[in-house]
């Protein structure tokens, strides 16, 4: 069961479909894609009544103005982008009803780079390859594998409960992401972290590193200390991950993200955690880092601590 | 510094090394390697992709911790010396190396000195092996071409390379398996579809499988092509001894 929910009015900057990604396909080069900030999708599918996985609209910077064509409930994360509807205010992480005819829009963004509009129900695009998220690079996914234009009518699916039930859900204070205070990114060292000198290895972790203007969907490229190779930065093809650090022979790291190529070529000095790859979803160009070494076992324990949380907020919402 | 058989990637990833260098050997272990990931079905494992010198594993952190998933790991890799791989598959791929599927034959044959015959001759007569695919999807990184063919990559890449391009770069061969902007010289063409999203594999290839080109005439090229769109035509394989 499908029906019409939204219609374009403007695309804003860059509104794609997402949802948890393409995987399980990456043995075929077939890219992952999905949310940039996978916490805030899953969270705001959640609030909205969603399954966690279900497709939302990823919003960049500038927002769109969406129509709605129904009476639904909606819910927001990730970034503020000051949202309204109809000059009704609409915060982040709090499910709200909205009625047919009304428009949501997008001001000035306060903090953050990407917000999550979650649509109860989820939004009904044709999924590939289990997945409905857009991939721009190879027109893979979403509506024809682009970016939402003008005059789209999205789909939704149907919501999980009568709508007066799914609104006014909020997150809860202690998992609200604290997008402003992460200038600090943990990373995991390896796989290829043999390939620097003591030196490198040392400006890596102690160095402050800038987004240049580079950053995309696939990855960030970063200005900052030079991180020196022993012998040389190329390597042969390998897999890559969410979050990896590869360094090319100019020592300028590379943080890998949602749109990368399952595989590449230059050494690997370790990966961010899952827990900090929102952190870096809301960041700009501009924005300072420094990376901190985790071991392994702390950062899953991490891991492990969000998937709780989450999970509660799925029990709580009856999901 | 020596380097370890397994290594994190992450919190959810794991690298499960086989050794270094482009090996048949080594591509061999992991296809077993894979296989019997394939067959173990170890909870909690997402997905892995193999590449030229390792496998790297997917795993949720929720169900087994980096300990745990490494030992279970350590334990298929001491098996993998005690099984016996199943054979590899050669899947043979009809390439058409006339007139416009073939822009760059000739520039490939003046840079080595060869006449074009010689080239499809020399092309064709190769037996290649699949490392690994990327790149795009369902492209595959291909080892095994003479080194009498090798050309540089165009000095400036087109920016239409139409999907089933077979090319050249350095001492590489590969298909493209999009329509993609790219630099490899051009010297035929398959009337196969290396990646379909709608396929119950989406991928024509695996890691690991072995490819060999029978040359085409343009007739067979478009006959071919018709049975492949009407879902007719059946790709042929051989068991590699």
């Amino acid at each position: 069961m499908s029906e019409p929910v939204i219609q374009v009015e403007k695309p804003g900057l860059l509104t794609t479909i997402q949802d948890a990604g393409r995987a399980g396909y990456q043995q075929y080069g077939i890219v992952v894609s999905g949310a940039m900030d996978p916490f805030a999708v899953r969270a705001a599918n959640l609030l909205a009544g969603n399954k966690e996985t279900e497709a939302a609209l990823e919003v960049t910077m500038m927002g769109p103005k969406l129509k709605f064509l129904k009476d639904t409930v909606i819910a927001i994360g990730g970034a503020d982008l000051s949202a309204s509807v109809d000059g009704r205010e609409i915060p982040p992480w709090k499910s709200v009803l909205v009625k047919k005819d009304e428009v949501l829009s997008f001001g000035v963004p306060k903090s953050g780079v990407r917000a999550y509009l979650a649509v109860a129900g989820g939004i009904n695009s044709e999924p590939l390859l289990g997945s409905r998220s857009t991939y721009l690079k190879a027109g893979m996914g979403g509506i024809e594998g682009r970016e939402l234009y003008k005059g789209d009518i999205l789909e939704g699916g149907v919501p999980g409960a009568p709508l007066k039930n799914l609104a006014g859900r909020v997150l809860k204070a202690d998992m609200l992401p604290d997008y402003q205070g992460g200038r600090r990114i943990r990373v995991v060292p390896g796989p290829d972290d043999w390939a620097f000198t003591d030196e490198g290895t040392e400006a890596f972790y102690s160095g402050e590193y800038e987004l240049t203007r580079d950053v995309d969907r696939m990855g960030y490229r970063l200005s900052g200390p030079v991180v020196e190779h022993k012998d040389k930065a190329d390597i042969l093809s390998d897999a890559v991950t969410m979050g990896t650090v590869q360094v090319p022979s100019s020592g300028q790291p590379i943080i890998l993200l949602a749109d990368r190529q399952t595989s590449g070529g230059y050494t690997r000095i370790g990966t961010v955690i899952s827990v900090d790859l929102p952190l870096l979803a809301q960041m700009h160009s501009g924005s300072t880092i420094m990376f901190e070494r985790i071991s392994v076992e702390k950062a899953q324990e991490l891991y492990r601590n969000r998937e709780k949380a989450l999970k509660k907020l799925a029990l709580a919402a009856g999901i | 510094m020596e380097k370890q058989r397994f290594s994190p990637m992450g919190d959810s990833a794991v690298r499960v090394s086989f050794g270094e260098g482009i090996s048949k050997e080594i591509n061999n272990r992991i296809r077993g390697f894979a296989e019997l990931l394939r067959k173990a079905g170890i909870k909690g494992i997402r997905e892995w992709t193999p590449s030229y010198t390792a496998v790297t594993v997917y795993y949720d952190p929720c169900e087994k911790k980096y300990s745990e998933i490494t030992a279970e790991l350590e334990e298929l890799y001491r098996k993998l010396e005690e099984t016996e791989l199943p054979p590899a598959k050669r899947v043979i791929v009809p390439v058409c190396y006339e007139g416009e599927f073939a822009p760059d034959l000739e520039d490939v044959a003046n840079h080595n000195g060869l006449s074009t015959d010689e080239v499809v001759s020399i092309h064709k007569g190769g037996d290649y092996l699949i490392y690994m695919l990327g790149f795009t999807p369902g492209f595959p990184y291909m080892g095994g071409m003479a080194p009498k063919i090798a050309t540089p990559r165009l000095e400036v890449p087109r920016s239409h390379v139409p999907a089933g391009s077979v090319g050249i770069a350095g001492e590489q061969t590969g298909i493209y398996s999009l329509d993609t902007p790219g630099g490899w010289r051009i010297i035929g063409r398959t009337p196969l579809v290396l990646y379909d999203s709608k396929r119950e594999n989406p991928s024509l290839f695996e890691a690991g499988d072995h490819v060999s080109f029978r040359a085409i005439s343009t007739e067979e090229y478009e006959d071919i092509k018709k049975q492949v769109e009407a879902g007719e035509y059946e790709v042929e394989y051989e068991t590699v001894d």
